[in-house]
Formats: structure tokens, C-alpha cells, sequence
């Protein structure tokens, strides 16, 4: 069983007249456990298909099964206790609550769960131990570097241990130094078994992962898995 | 999500934004207090009335003889000759009625006044002891009636203010001997000066003992019985009793009347009950407004941190978590500028009454709930519209705004 199965998967977005095929007829597959890059140009659905994978947005058309399940046909409070559990997010301009210091930041998937203070205090001390942020826990986002944000991002998103780890552009708003820090923080975690999802433009990240996938106009030109690269 | 990380959740949302905060705050503070400073002036205007009522006795019941179609009572009524089966024995039957404190029988009649050289024609009313406490009078010399057997009177009197004064002028009175009509009696007491009350002008009345009054007015009946209550609430039983008693003592037949000063008072109370309810009215209308600014403080919100909602939706908050966050938010401001308002405005009354200090300018407990409960239910109800859209807002779009 995939951990993921998308099949004849579209979604069209209308502005005014036109008719935006974002994405169109999109089948893949994932494995618990993959590293996936997903690359392409600008505006060929990257972001659109990562939305649909973390259940932000419904597709027009197709099924997806997450972990066997098809999670399309689940209501919106089911989505959400899908997101909360199942998925993590790190985005490209980090989207940290600038209010909260680092250690609440972490906190807070699990406080939208219900999990006790006490819980929560014992594993987002161990989280900024392991991700290199003991130091940083009572900041606030603005006392932080770059790459210390995305990486109190990426401590929110695992901290529910989710099946799989979905980033958009993760390394988009960092220098290559501290970008290439945030991958290797990545690559480990997939490492350790969590299913890794990474879009980017860079080709040197995408290249990286063991599986890539190239979309163009919402459509799937080349997978890697299947090695065999679509014409055009 | 818990209840408690919800309320934290929305405080530190609060306090993250300083200065929207202060202001829906101050808004629903200044709302809160306008009601309990206005309502305090209101009640302080009913209490000081009712209190200067209570000082000319609002306790007091009084007994007409005869059969009155209309029951009510005015001075005009007061001195107007009725049916005379009224005596000292009915009188002094009613002082052992259970909600009775004090009884004074009261019987009038013109006469002339001779006494240091001087004439006069004078009121005279026969009375007993327990008269200079019903009608809560002061003595400026002297005492008053002596206690003792209301028929058998003592050849003794108590004269008002201003006739000691026209009699008297600046000597003492109290000792010396008066004329008054064909009786020889010795002033005891001289009243301080009182004023208008019951139909007569006390100051210049010449108070006896009713047996006194009876046997010069050659006459053996009462003109009225001065009864006060225990307290105000036994205003009503006291009437029951008095009523009963009589009816029993004259054979069954209803041929007094009972009527209360608190008649006369229930209707200035009401009133002025009126008065601060509309008074209250129209500041709890400050409240709205200030209901109306949570909102828009609210909506502000909602929309300055859209971003914010996006991430939660990610992070799995259902739509009801968010909502309640953002209610819990508007409820939190409303509560804080209730209780500010509510602070503000016992300070205002405290204020007030140091200024006025006659006046007892303290809210009424109605007030003070009706201002704390409006102010959070507007502030809960205006909450809603921009709560439920927080929910309502699209992860994906909620995202890209940031
Ligand atoms: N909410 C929307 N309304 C209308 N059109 C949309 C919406 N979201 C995306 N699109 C369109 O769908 C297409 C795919 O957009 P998407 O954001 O997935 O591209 P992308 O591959 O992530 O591009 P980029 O590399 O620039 O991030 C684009 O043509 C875009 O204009
Ligand atoms: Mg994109």
C-alpha cells in the first residue's frame, strides 16, 4: 500500500473568463519513506499539488488515498485532525506567529491537539535540543536569524511526528550556506523514515533527492521513478 | 484544542496588539461606567427624597373617623370635620397590635392663648408623650408631654416655636404659667421650629394632653390616631391590623379610614425609579457603540492576521478552535472594560459623594448587572461576525497573505 496514490487528479481555478488548468490528470504515487523533489517552472501547479497533498485545498476531480484511505470525500474537521496528525509543513517564508517565542511556536501543533502543558514542555525541549535550539527557546521570530526560523519551522512541523513532511521552496528565502543546512536537517529526518516532499527551482536540491518529479502546465512531464522521461 | 490554551491563546493575541486592545477596552470601560455613575445620580436623587420623607415619618399611618370613598390623603382633608366616634380607648387599644411601635391620639380645636401680658388665638392639640417621636419633632427646651394615663391629662403644655417667640421673645418659657381658655397650665417644653406638616403649621400650635384637649373642648371623641409602623414593609400589615381592630371595637361597623403617608412617597419613588432607568437607557447605548468598536477592533484583527489563521488551519485547528479563539478574544476585551468601567464608575460615585456628601450617590445593584451583562453579550454578539470569518477563511489564501 502507497502512503500516497493520487489518480486523475485536476484542479481548475477560474479567474473572471479564463479557465486555469492548475492541475490535469495526475496520477502518482509515493512510499512511506520517499524523498521526493518536485520541480518546474513557474506557475506549472508545484504549489497547487503540494496543497492538495497536505489536504489545504480539494481537488476538482480524482482520488487521493492517504495511507489507503481517500481523504477528498472527509469533512473538514476530519481534514484537520488528518493535518494534525498525518502531515507537516515548512514553507518557504517560514510563518512563524510573531508574537510567540521559539518553544511556543513549537508548541503549538500540539496545542491545537489538546496535548497537556506538561507533554508539550517535554518534547519541545527535547525538539530545540535535537534541532540545535536549546539556546534559542524563549526568542521571539524577530530575534532570529533566517535559518534559525526554518529551523524552529521545521521542529513545529515534525514535532506531532507526521507521516509525511511536505516543503514548499524551504530553502527559497535563505543563502546557500544556511539553505544547504536546512536540506542536510531534512535529509536526516528522512533519514530516520519520515516521507520527505521538497518543492524547488534550485536543481541542485531537487537533484538530491532519490525521486525527482517535473510538472509543466499541471501535468506530469518526467518521474523519475518510472524512468521514462515524457517527450517535449 | 483546551479551554485554557484557548483563553491563553486569545490573551496573548490581545496583549500582542497593545494599542487596538487599550482602545476597545477604554471604549467598553467608558460605556460601563457612564451607566453606573448616571444610575448612582439617578438613585442617589430617589434615596436623598425618600430620605427627607423619611425624616417627617414615613412610617406613619393615620386614622380618620368616618368612611372615606376615596382613602386618599391631603392635608385639605386633614382638618375638615368628620363623624366624631374616634376615642382615647380606641387609641390606646391599637398600641398593642403586633406591627405597631407607637400610637398618639390626636384631638384639635381653636382656642385663645393668654399668657405674659399677651393674646392669642392659637391650635391646640391634645396629644400624648409618644407624639414627639412619631412625628420625629425636637425639643428646643424642656420636655415634652409627660407619659402617664392618655385620659387623665396633667394641667401642663409644650408650645411651638413661634409663639414662644411672639409670647416669650428670647426669655425662657419652659416653668412659666399660661391661660388657654378657662385651664391654668404650666409650659414644659418649647418645640423647635418644624414648619408645615400634616395640615398645620406645628410652630404654631399649643400642644396639651388629649384628656386635656377632650375636657376643654368639652368633647369626648378623637379627631385622628397617629399610628407608626415597626418598619416600612409592615406599612401594609399595620393598616390590616388597625382596620381589623376597629371594625371589631365599633361592632363590626367600617366607619374609619386608614390611610399612609407612603402612598404619597410610593409615587415620588417610582418616579425617580423611572428617571434612572431612562437615564440608564440611554448610556447603555455608549455600550452598543462600544459593542460596535470590539467588532470592528475584531475585524481589523481577523484581517491583520489572516496569515496567522492560514498557518493554524496547516497546523490542523479546526474551524470551531479558531472561532472560539477569536470569540474568546472579543470576550476577554469586553470583560476587561467591563470590570475597568465598573471600577471607573465606583470611583466616579465615590467622587460624587465626597463632593455632595447629603447625596447618596451609590449605583443600584440592577444597574451594575444590567451594564456588565450588556456589555459582555454586545461584546460576545459583535464578536461573532468577525469570529465565524476567521474560520471561514480559505488555508490556501490565508496563507499567501503574509
Ligand atoms: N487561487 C488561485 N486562483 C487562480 N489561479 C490560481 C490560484 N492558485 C494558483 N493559480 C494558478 O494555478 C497555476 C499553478 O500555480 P502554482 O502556485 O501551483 O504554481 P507553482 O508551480 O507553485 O509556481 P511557483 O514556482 O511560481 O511557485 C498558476 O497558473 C496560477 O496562476
Ligand atoms: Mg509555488
Amino acid at each position: 500500500m502507497s502512503l500516497i496514490r493520487l489518480a486523475g487528479i485536476a484542479r481548475v481555478f477560474h479567474l473572471g473568463d479564463s479557465v486555469v488548468h492548475a492541475l490535469n490528470g495526475l496520477d502518482v504515487s509515493i512510499e512511506a519513506g520517499e524523498y521526493v523533489a518536485i520541480m518546474g517552472p513557474s506557475g506549472s501547479g508545484k504549489s497547487t499539488l503540494l496543497n492538495l497533498l497536505g489536504l489545504l485545498d480539494r481537488p476538482d476531480a480524482g482520488s487521493y488515498r492517504l495511507e489507503g484511505r481517500d481523504v477528498t470525500t472527509l469533512s473538514p474537521d476530519e481534514q484537520a485532525a488528518v493535518r494534525s496528525l498525518r502531515i507537516g509543513f515548512v514553507f518557504q517564508s517560514f510563518h512563524l506567529v510573531p508574537r510567540l517565542t521559539a518553544a511556543e511556536n513549537v508548541a503549538l501543533p500540539m496545542m491545537l491537539a489538546g496535548i497537556p502543558a506538561a507533554e508539550r514542555a517535554k518534547r519541545v525541549a527535547q525538539a530545540l535540543k535535537d534541532f540545535g535550539l536549546d539556546q534559542r527557546a524563549d526568542h521571539r521570530p524577530d530575534q532570529l536569524s533566517g535559518g534559525q526560523r526554518q529551523r524552529v519551522a521545521i521542529a513545529r512541523a515534525t514535532i506531532m511526528q507526521p507521516a509525511v513532511l511536505l516543503a514548499d521552496e524551504p530553502t527559497g528565502n535563505l543563502d546557500r550556506a544556511t539553505g544547504d543546512d536546512v536540506i542536510n536537517l531534512l535529509e536526516a529526518l528522512n533519514q530516520r523514515g519520515m516521507t520527505l516532499i521538497v518543492v524547488t527551482h534550485d536543481q541542485k536540491i531537487g537533484g538530491r533527492a532519490r525521486r525527482q518529479l517535473m510538472m509543466e502546465d499541471g501535468e506530469l512531464k518526467f518521474d523519475s521513478a518510472r524512468q521514462a522521461p515524457a517527450a517535449g | 484544542m483546551r479551554t485554557v490554551d484557548v483563553l491563553r491563546f486569545a490573551r496573548d493575541a490581545a496583549t500582542g496588539y497593545p494599542l487596538r486592545t487599550f482602545l476597545s477596552v477604554l471604549a467598553m470601560a467608558i460605556g460601563v461606567a457612564a451607566v453606573v455613575v448616571l444610575t448612582a445620580l439617578g438613585d442617589g436623587a430617589r434615596r436623598y427624597v425618600v430620605e427627607q420623607f423619611s425624616a417627617l415619618g414615613s412610617n406613619l399611618v393615620i386614622v380618620l373617623p368616618g368612611r372615606s370613598a376615596t382613602g386618599g390623603f391631603s392635608p385639605a382633608n386633614a382638618l375638615t370635620t368628620t363623624p366624631r366616634d374616634l376615642t382615647i380607648d380606641d387609641a390606646f387599644a391599637l398600641t398593642r397590635l403586633p406591627s405597631v411601635r407607637r400610637v398618639a391620639p390626636l384631638t384639635a380645636g381653636n382656642s385663645e392663648i393668654n399668657a405674659n401680658g399677651r393674646l392669642r388665638e392659637v391650635v391646640v392639640a391634645g396629644t400624648a408623650s409618644t407624639y414627639l417621636d412619631i412625628r420625629s419633632f425636637k425639643m428646643a427646651a424642656g420636655s415634652f408631654l409627660p407619659e402617664g394615663d392618655w385620659n387623665r391629662g396633667l394641667p401642663v403644655a409644650v408650645i411651638g416655636s413661634k409663639i414662644k417667640e411672639e409670647i416669650f421673645g428670647s426669655a425662657p418659657a419652659v416653668g412659666e404659667l399660661i391661660r388657654l381658655g378657662d385651664r391654668r397650665l404650666r409650659i414644659v417644653g418649647v418645640l423647635k421650629s418644624v414648619g408645615q406638616g400634616l395640615g398645620m403649621n406645628t410652630d404654631e400650635v399649643v400642644f396639651v394632653p388629649a384628656g386635656v384637649a377632650q375636657s376643654l373642648f368639652n368633647t369626648n371623641t378623637l379627631f385622628r390616631i397617629l399610628i407608626e409602623a415597626r418598619s416600612r414593609d409592615e406599612i401594609e400589615a399595620v393598616k390590616r391590623e388597625v382596620a381589623a381592630a376597629l371594625k371589631a371595637r365599633h361592632g363590626g361597623e367600617e366607619d374609619t379610614t386608614v390611610i399612609t403617608q407612603d402612598a404619597v412617597l410610593a409615587t415620588f419613588d417610582k418616579l425617580l425609579r423611572a428617571l434612572t432607568a431612562a437615564v440608564a437607557g440611554i448610556a447603555a447605548i455608549s455600550l452598543a457603540v462600544a459593542g460596535i468598536l470590539v467588532m470592528n477592533v475584531m475585524l481589523v484583527a481577523v484581517t491583520q492576521r489572516t496569515g496567522e489563521i492560514g498557518l493554524l488551519k496547516a497546523l490542523g485547528a479546526r474551524g470551531t478552535t479558531i472561532r472560539d479563539a477569536f470569540m474568546a478574544e472579543a470576550a476577554m476585551l469586553s470583560l476587561v472594560g467591563a470590570l475597568t468601567g465598573y471600577g471607573l464608575g465606583l470611583f466616579g460615585a465615590f467622587v460624587l459623594r465626597q463632593v455632595y456628601p447629603v447625596f447618596p450617590a451609590y449605583p443600584p445593584d440592577w444597574a451594575v448587572i444590567a451594564a456588565l451583562v450588556t456589555a459582555l453579550s454586545t461584546g460576545l454578539l459583535f464578536g461573532i461576525m468577525p469570529a465565524r470569518r476567521a474560520a471561514r477563511l480559505d488555508p490556501v489564501q490565508a496563507l499567501m497573505k503574509h
